[in-house]
C-alpha cells in the first residue's frame, strides 16, 4: 500500500467520545434498553452488582477485541454462532475465575453469570460496532459500555441495599437493627420492598425520567 | 414433584419476566402492540418447549459427574458440567434457526412481522435461563423438564401480552414525556411484578 493513513492518538477525541457517550446519552441499559435482566437481577447488594458489571465488562473488552481481530476472517451467515462461540469460551473462563477466588458471591450470582452470554449488550456491541471496527477503537468501546452497565447496576443496587436491608457493602449504615441503636431506636425500620424484585424496576424508570429530564433531546415521542 | 403444581409454579409463582426478569430486551423490544407480542410469545413457548427437554437429555447423558457411565466405568468419574454453557447455547442456536427457517416457510407474514425478533431468541435470557434453571433443579424425568419449559413459556407469553395491551392502552394517556415509552413500560412492569408477588403468598 502506497498510501499511509495518518496515525490517531490513542486518546483522540472520537475515542474518548467512545467511552463518555455509554454512560449518559447513549447508556446500553436506560437508552438503548439492553442486558436487563442481569442489571436488575443481581443488585440485592452493591457486592453482587460490583462483581457482575467487572465480569460483564472483562467478557465485553475481551469479545469485542477478539472479534474485531477476527472480524476479517468471520463469514457474515454464521457470524451470530462465531460470537456466542467467543462469549460463551469467556464466560466459562469468567465463571471458573468466580468460583475459585469469590465462591459466595458466585453461588450468589447463580444461573446470572451464565446468564453473560445472552446479555444483549455483549451481543449488540459485538454486531453493531467490533464486527466494522479496529481493535483499539474496539476494546474503548467495551471499556465504556461496560462502566455504563456498571453505573446502572451500582446506583440502583445502592438504593436497593441501602433502603432494604440498611447495609453498603455489608457495612451497617443506620446502626444496628438487632441492638436498636442508630436510627432504629426511633423507630425506623427497613422497607423489605426494596429487597423484592420490582422495586429494581421502579428504580430504574425513576433514574430514565430523571436522566431524561436533565438531557431533553432523548425524550421518545 | 406433581406435574400439575410444577406448571403452575414455573407460569406463574416463577414467572419468568416478574419473579428474574429473564428476557427483557426483547419483552421491552415488542411490547409496542399485541399482535407481535403474541407472535414473539408463541415463539418463545415453542422454543422453550422444545430446547429444555433436549438440554435435560444432554445434561443427564453427557454433561453431568458420572453421567457417561453408559460409555463403560472408565468413564463413571468424567465432569463435563463446566461445558455445559457452551453446549446449551450451541443447542439454542440451532434449534432457533430450524423454528426460523421453518415460520419463513409456512408462514411469511408472521416471518415479516417478527423481523429481526426471531433469530434474537438465540440470545435470549429466557431460553438459556430455562436450561441453566432446569440443570439447578435437577429434575428426574423428561416428562417434568418438558412441563418445566412449557410452563414457563406459557409464563412469558402471560406477561409479554399483558404489557403490550397495557402500553396499547396508555398510548392515549397524559404521561409525563420524559418517562414516556421505555421509563413508563419499566414502571408498569414493576407494578405488574407486585401483582405476581402474590402467587408468592406475600
Amino acid at each position: 500500500m502506497s498510501e499511509v493513513a495518518e496515525k490517531e492518538p490513542l486518546f483522540s477525541k472520537k475515542n474518548k467520545q467512545l467511552i463518555s457517550d455509554p454512560l449518559n446519552e447513549n447508556n446500553p441499559v436506560t437508552i438503548q434498553v439492553l442486558g436487563i435482566c442481569s442489571a436488575l437481577a443481581v443488585t440485592v447488594q452493591l457486592k453482587n452488582a460490583f462483581v457482575m458489571s467487572l465480569s460483564v465488562m472483562a467478557v465485553l473488552i475481551a469479545g469485542n477485541l477478539l472479534v474485531s481481530l477476527l472480524r476479517n476472517l468471520i463469514p457474515g451467515r454464521i457470524r451470530i454462532i462465531v460470537q456466542l462461540v467467543v462469549v460463551a469460551s469467556l464466560v466459562i473462563i469468567v465463571d471458573q475465575v468466580l468460583k475459585a477466588f469469590v465462591y459466595d458471591v458466585s453461588k450468589q450470582l447463580s444461573v446470572f453469570v451464565g446468564l453473560i452470554i445472552t446479555n444483549c449488550i455483549i451481543m449488540g456491541r459485538l454486531e453493531a460496532f467490533a464486527l466494522g471496527n479496529k481493535p483499539w477503537p474496539s476494546i474503548l468501546d467495551g471499556v465504556g459500555n461496560g462502566l455504563g452497565y456498571g453505573l446502572v447496576l451500582v446506583i440502583v443496587a445502592f438504593f436497593k441495599e441501602l433502603f432494604g436491608s440498611g447495609k453498603l457493602m455489608g457495612i451497617e449504615i443506620f446502626g444496628s437493627m438487632a441492638d436498636g441503636t442508630g436510627l432504629y431506636q426511633f423507630g425506623y425500620e427497613n422497607n423489605g420492598l426494596m429487597l423484592l424484585p420490582p422495586s429494581s424496576l421502579v428504580i430504574v424508570g425513576i433514574y430514565i425520567w430523571i436522566q431524561k429530564t436533565r438531557s431533553p433531546q432523548l425524550i421518545e415521542h | 414433584m406433581d406435574l400439575v403444581s410444577l406448571f403452575i409454579r414455573s407460569a406463574f409463582v416463577e414467572n419468568m419476566i416478574f419473579a428474574f426478569f429473564f428476557g427483557m430486551c426483547s419483552y421491552l423490544a415488542v411490547s409496542k402492540t399485541v399482535k407481535t407480542a403474541v407472535g414473539l410469545g408463541a415463539a418463545v413457548i415453542f422454543v422453550l418447549t422444545v430446547t429444555v427437554p433436549v438440554n435435560w437429555l444432554l445434561d443427564t447423558y453427557v454433561l453431568q459427574e458420572g453421567a457417561l457411565s453408559w460409555l463403560g466405568s472408565e468413564y463413571a468419574d468424567v465432569d463435563l458440567s463446566f461445558l455445559s454453557f457452551i453446549m446449551f447455547i450451541a443447542v439454542i442456536a440451532s434449534i432457533v434457526q430450524l423454528v426460523e427457517m421453518i415460520v419463513e416457510k409456512f408462514s411469511p407474514a408472521l416471518y415479516g412481522a417478527l423481523g429481526i425478533f426471531l433469530p434474537l431468541i438465540a440470545v435470549n435470557c429466557a431460553i438459556l435461563g430455562g436450561a441453566l434453571f432446569m440443570q439447578q433443579k435437577q429434575f428426574f424425568s423428561i416428562g417434568e423438564s418438558f412441563t418445566y419449559g412449557f410452563g414457563s413459556g406459557i409464563g412469558w407469553f402471560i406477561a409479554v401480552v399483558a404489557i403490550a395491551a397495557i402500553r396499547e392502552k396508555i398510548r392515549y394517556s397524559h404521561i409525563p414525556p420524559p418517562v414516556r415509552g421505555v421509563g413508563m413500560a419499566f414502571i408498569l412492569t414493576g407494578l405488574m411484578g407486585l401483582a405476581f408477588l402474590g402467587f408468592l403468598g406475600f
